[in-house]
């Protein structure tokens, strides 16, 4: 019962945000000075006339008041119709599915990638706490939390891709070859130097977080106690620190599912790799603003996902939790 | 507290003070344009070697250095400010407490990248669009830490005693509730700075945010996607390197200045320093 009204809860949030985020983002772009018809049709603006643009406008219902828009949006919204790119020439449901999946392996791996380097790192540093290593870790880190990730793939793309060429410059399979010729090893290749570019700050992070839990940790009695009885070094960690360091840091981790996403979208725009992150810069460049809009709603859901499973992490899968000891 | 400011952190305020004011000077000077050296590397003329045009790659970066230390500074600053409100508000009572909470859960629901471009795109770009955006996406954090302190202070029993003696909300504020967050304030908007100016970077970078014809180290790195296959890889390395830079220097002041204004925190302070 308690899941179940748990869950309740989360999903009635995530129907109020996901409207208030329309609505919001329909109020920006309805109040921005933006010309929608003069960016659908561009430079081909003086070839229209009056009464064509007229045409337009009513076809759009451009004519109609705000909350009229608004409404006839947002019904279409809950029928999974996003409208249809303008750059794309396709339902954006589709272009979004078709860029989802590309940008999910990207961020897959990154997020993986970062969370094991992340918690190697962290757990290394806290255990030889003020040690060399350790400094060398905690510099490392502070360092990557500074650095523009796009200028960092801009790096590897010079290194790996121009002068080593051991990987492809972009894109994300092989140039010249059908949709369905490409094999899933063909995609990983590609995807490896973008993940590389997308995991580092997540790693540097988490490697922090990780630190810092794990020295608050070892402060603790029960590790006092283990030390007492002999343990130290690596099988101290197994079996006393490892379990409670891991968890934080994998909820830390589903937490900053929006920082992914924002990676994701510098990755992409370095390595020309065609996932949402590109589509939502052509967008926004193209003046598309159905496709626009369709990834925003989409990130929002995608951050709520996150943070979803960072809650259920903590309250479900800790036995702490689960047994009732602590409340839900 | 200590009365003399330490060496650690005089360095860096000095260090981004002479940057910015050689930046503001070198502004205004024009880049000679010189097609004879065009994408020369790195030499003793040309440290940072020369673009397509011929400039010098260590002077333009130089100028694009001054936009941003100045977009950096504004956001920081009004981020700090709207931070400092919410907080304040949140304080008041229950339900304005309630409405912070859920604007800081709402800015944070999106991907503040997402955000910034959904904000510069209807705007329409250009440094008005790009330092709105940033302000309005850069004060969350901080009010976050600032509503709980707020929360704690209006707790404590000196400010109950004073609302016991009739004071209004506004005089606490100003009395009792600033001079507690000061330290806090000071180091938020220090640790803004790097956050702000990476995002004006990268949005740059992505198109959305200052024009073409603008210095700025986010359009230098567009600009050198173009040559990377080229092999002119300092196009991209010292610009970058160079933001790096500030970036670090920022969270390096930002921490002294933690050390100088929490000296009571000393109980720990062998572990974080």
């Amino acid at each position: 019962m308690q899941i179940l009204s748990f869950l309740l809860k989360k999903l009635t949030y995530l129907v109020i945000l996901l409207f208030v985020v329309a609505l919001i983002t329909f109020l920006l772009v309805s109040l921005s000075p933006i010309d929608p018809i003069r960016a659908y049709i561009g430079a081909d603006m003086l070839q229209v006339s009056p009464e064509q643009k007229e045409q337009i406008e009513i076809y759009w219902g451009l004519k109609e008041s705000k909350p009229e828009q608004f409404i006839s949006w947002i019904t279409s919204l809950l029928k999974a119709d996003f409208g249809t790119s303008l750059i794309y020439r396709a339902p954006v449901s589709e272009v979004i599915a078709d860029k989802f999946f590309a940008s999910l392996l990207l961020m897959g791996i990154a997020w993986i990638l970062s969370l094991v380097g992340g918690i190697v790192l962290g757990s290394i540093a806290g255990m030889r706490q003020n040690g060399l290593l350790d400094r060398i870790i905690q510099l490392y880190s502070y360092v990557l939390v500074s650095t523009p990730g796009f200028w960092f793939g801009l790096l590897l793309l010079m290194i790996f891709a121009v002068g080593l060429g051991i990987f492809p410059i972009g894109l994300a399979s092989p140039i010249g070859m059908l949709e369905g010729n490409v094999s899933f090893l063909d995609r990983l290749y590609h995807v490896i130097l973008p993940a590389l570019t997308l995991s580092i700050l997540g790693t540097a992070n988490i490697a922090l977080h990780t630190r810092e839990k794990l020295i608050e940790i070892l402060k603790s009695p029960f590790i006092l106690q283990a030390k007492a009885q002999g343990l130290k070094g690596f099988s101290l960690y197994k079996r006393h620190a490892f379990r409670h360091t891991i968890l934080p840091a994998i909820s830390l981790h589903f937490a900053s599912f929006g920082e992914l996403f924002g990676g994701a979208i510098l990755a992409e725009q370095v390595f020309s790799y065609p996932g949402l992150g590109q589509a939502v810069v052509d967008a926004g460049l193209g003046g598309d603003v159905p496709l626009l809009l369709g990834i925003v709603i989409i990130s929002a859901g995608f951050v709520f996902v996150g943070n979803f499973l960072a809650d259920v992490l903590y309250k479900i899968i800790d036995p702490r939790f689960r047994k009732g000891l602590m409340k839900l | 507290m200590k009365k003399w400011i330490p060496i650690k952190l005089i360095v860096p305020i000095l260090l981004i003070l002479v940057l910015y004011i050689v930046a503001i000077i070198i502004e205004q000077k024009e880049l000679a344009i010189d097609l004879n050296q065009k994408n020369t590397a790195p030499s003793l003329t040309h440290l940072f070697g020369t673009d397509w045009l011929g400039r010098d790659m260590l002077i333009r970066t130089w100028q694009g250095l001054s936009v941003s230390l100045t977009i950096g500074i504004v956001t920081a600053f009004c981020s700090t400010i709207i931070a400092l409100l919410m907080a304040v508000v949140a304080g008041a009572n229950k339900k304005f407490d309630r409405i912070v909470r859920w604007m800081i859960d709402l800015f944070l629901s999106l991907p503040h990248l997402v955000t910034l471009l959904l904000i510069t795109f209807t705007l329409g770009g250009g440094v008005k669009g790009l330092m709105i955006g940033l302000i309005v996406t850069h004060w969350t954090s901080l009010a976050r830490v600032l509503r709980v302190e707020v929360f704690q202070l209006n707790n404590s029993e000196f400010i109950q005693a004073s609302r016991q003696f009739g004071k209004n909300y506004i005089w606490i504020v100003w009395h009792h509730f600033l001079p507690h967050l000061y330290p806090q304030i000071i180091i938020g908007a220090i640790l803004i700075f790097p956050h702000a100016i990476l995002h004006e970077a990268a949005v740059t970078f992505l198109g959305f945010g200052l024009s073409t014809d603008q210095p700025a180290i986010g359009i230098i790195l567009s600009e050198s996607m173009s040559y990377l296959s080229a092999g002119y890889w300092w196009l991209a390395f010292f610009p970058g390197l160079f933001l790096l830079s500030i970036t670090l220097t920022f969270q390096y002041m930002g921490k002294q200045v933690h050390r100088v204004m929490e000296r009571n925190d000393r109980y720990d302070s062998g572990v974080n320093n």
